[in-house]
């Protein structure tokens, strides 16, 4: 108990509580919901808490990054893939109980397994973070110096990918 | 408690939902949004250990980065596979695409 009045005796803590509350209930209400369009949406509400986390942890290019990309690009781009796509208004599952139940145990002991390696690893006090002036620049200085090879893969990957994207979808007829 | 370990528990927690979601959905394209969970739960733990680890620098904020941008495309080619599968075989269910069994 005084434990955890220390803990939330700190308003960092407290926005990471908020924001984690936040995040883990989006990511339960898409499992929950039955309609494709609201699992969508809260999963949308679970990338823009993740994007106030990153700005609580002094990454605020990554926290705009996420709610462009996350939040903007991808929401809408499976809103696009459920419109175009025959969507039942109601999602029945499937049935199979034996494999949802194997399942669930399975991401639980899993989950048991993550929570107890993480409890018993020792982290030793974080040394000194320096994000710099402007964060942006200090990223762009970084991408652009030592990180230029990774960078053009990326976006010649990104080119890739694209032009991939809509031959595949491209309709064929003639 | 070290304040590390309360982001690497929220990132385990993010990962198993998007596993249990990934393997139990029938519709292709809340298939495709669980993996992009998973992803998320790697990044929340990249940005953490980037603030938070031993050795505190930008490089785990420019993985990140780098992580965004393949799942970025993979989910354009993911939602253009689907609709290629959708105009082929007129349905958008998992259980039914099953044509490499047969």
């Amino acid at each position: 108990m005084n434990n955890f009045l220390q803990f939330f005796s700190q308003g960092e803590n407290i926005a990471f509580a908020v924001f984690a509350v936040c995040i883990i209930s989006g990511a339960i209400f898409m499992i929950n919901f039955t309609k494709v369009v609201h699992m969508v949406l809260s999963l949308a509400f679970t990338f823009i808490s993740l994007a106030g986390l990153y700005i609580l942890l002094q990454a605020e290019f990554v926290a705009f990054v996420q709610v462009l990309i996350y939040a903007g690009a991808i929401s809408i781009l499976m809103i696009f893939g459920i419109m175009m796509t025959k969507h039942q208004t109601e999602e029945e599952q499937p049935k199979r109980p034996m494999h949802s139940l194997f399942l669930l145990i399975g991401v639980i002991g899993l989950l048991g397994i993550l929570f107890y390696a993480i409890q018993n690893a020792p982290f030793p006090a974080p040394g000194n973070f320096q994000p710099g002036e402007s964060n942006t620049q200090a990223i762009g200085e970084l991408i652009f110096n030592q990180y230029v090879i990774p960078f053009e893969l990326i976006s010649v990957l990104l080119t890739v990918a694209f032009i991939g994207a809509i031959i595949l979808a491209k309709r064929e007829d003639e | 408690m070290n304040i590390i370990s309360s982001y690497l528990i929220l990132g385990a927690i993010l990962f198993c939902i998007g596993l249990y979601g990934a393997l139990s959905k029938k519709n292709a394209v809340i298939v495709l949004l669980s993996i992009e969970l998973m992803l998320n739960a790697v990044n929340l733990n990249l940005v953490a250990f980037a603030k938070l680890g031993l050795h505190p620098s930008l490089t785990g904020q420019i993985f990140s980065l780098f992580n965004i941008t393949v799942a970025a495309a993979e989910a354009a080619v993911g939602i253009a596979i689907l609709i290629a599968l959708y105009r082929n075989k007129g349905t958008s269910d998992v259980i039914d695409m099953d044509s490499m069994k047969r």
